[in-house]
């Protein structure tokens, strides 16, 4: 999986932000619709995605989209 | 009646889910009022754990997949006629709906509430439910408190309040109480499997005014729905949840 693909599963995860507006340095937690249920959806894309378990911890000590991605890299 | 009102003396009980927290506490207090255990639960060595602490006396473990209906129906063929039953499997999926899958639906359903359906109908066709039994669901205060992420644990959950209320009437003519208990959050293993972080549980306890609290508190609710000193109590949802549904 590439950080590209990853970034297209994370903003087809959310409502209402383009995926052209989320890049890998980006700080998910500041986007306009982050939310509990955002960071519900996030964990369960991505243990679906790449059967890798992200707990709402590690979401919070994750800043950018590309710290996720590092994360989901190493568990897999 | 018998001398002691909380005693559970000569009574058969069977708990489902007896493999994990709520479960397994209820299976381990039961046996120290004096019941007979038969438990069961999906998890082998988990399930040895709870019969291992079951208190005196000869008891029986059967391990489950309650997805599989041949071996629901197979295990009420075993069991003899019983005075108690505790439905306490249960499987929570925290999943926003829109991630929701046909499967995931299914797989809670069936665990949490068709194959409890399906235990009752084939002991009552099979007439092992003695007069005067205790049926005793686990139910949850989530049917009422509503969280991001618990769709469908609810929807099964308050369908079991329902289904209790029908079966309490249909089995009242032969003196069987049907009733169930919302536990509030009891910290326990289905709830450790990761997905809700300590700091997490830090918060949510903030919530409770008594605290979290333990399973012993869920099984206490357990034994008197089970004993003689509940047969006049029918169709009752007991919260017992620390005082979190007061607010």
């Amino acid at each position: 999986m590439s950080l590209e693909e990853f970034i297209e599963l994370f903003a087809d995860e959310l409502d209402d932000t383009e995926v052209n507006h989320i890049a890998p340095s980006t700080e998910f937690k500041d986007l306009g619709e982050w939310d509990s249920l955002a960071a519900l959806g996030i964990i369960a894309m991505i243990d679906e995605e790449f059967e890798v378990v992200v707990t709402g911890s590690d979401i919070l000590k994750s800043k950018t989209i590309s710290d996720l991605f590092d994360l989901v890299q190493e568990r897999m | 009646m018998c001398e002691s009102l909380f005693s559970l003396e000569n009574k058969n009980i069977v708990v489902t889910g007896a493999s994990s927290g709520l479960g397994a506490s209820i299976a381990t207090e039961c046996s120290k009022q004096g019941a007979k255990l038969y438990i069961t639960g999906r998890n082998s060595s988990r399930l040895q754990a709870t019969y291992d602490n079951l208190g005196p006396g000869d008891h029986n473990q059967n391990v489950i997949d309650l997805l599989n209906e041949d071996e629901i129906i197979q295990y009420c063929q075993e069991l003899p006629e019983i005075d108690g039953l505790v439905l306490c499997a249960g499987i929570l999926k925290t999943l926003p709906i829109k991630r929701l899958s046909k499967k995931a639906i299914d797989e809670i359903f069936q665990t949490n509430l068709f194959s409890s359906m399906l235990i009752i109908k084939t002991l009552l066709k099979m007439k092992k439910i003695n007069i005067g039994a205790s049926i005793v669901f686990l139910s949850s205060i989530s049917v009422y408190h509503a969280d991001i992420g618990n769709s469908i644990y609810s929807a099964t959950k308050g369908a079991i309040d329902s289904f209790m209320r029908v079966l309490a009437l249909e089995t009242a003519g032969r003196k069987v109480t049907c009733n169930c208990i919302a536990p509030g959050f009891v910290p326990s293993r289905m709830l450790e499997s990761g997905a809700i972080a300590q700091d997490q549980l830090r918060e949510e306890e903030k919530k409770y005014p008594l605290g979290f609290g333990e399973p012993v508190d869920i099984a206490a609710g357990a034994i008197y729905l089970l004993s003689d000193a509940s047969r006049w109590v029918t169709g009752t949802i007991l919260k017992i949840d620390g005082g979190v549904t007061l607010k």
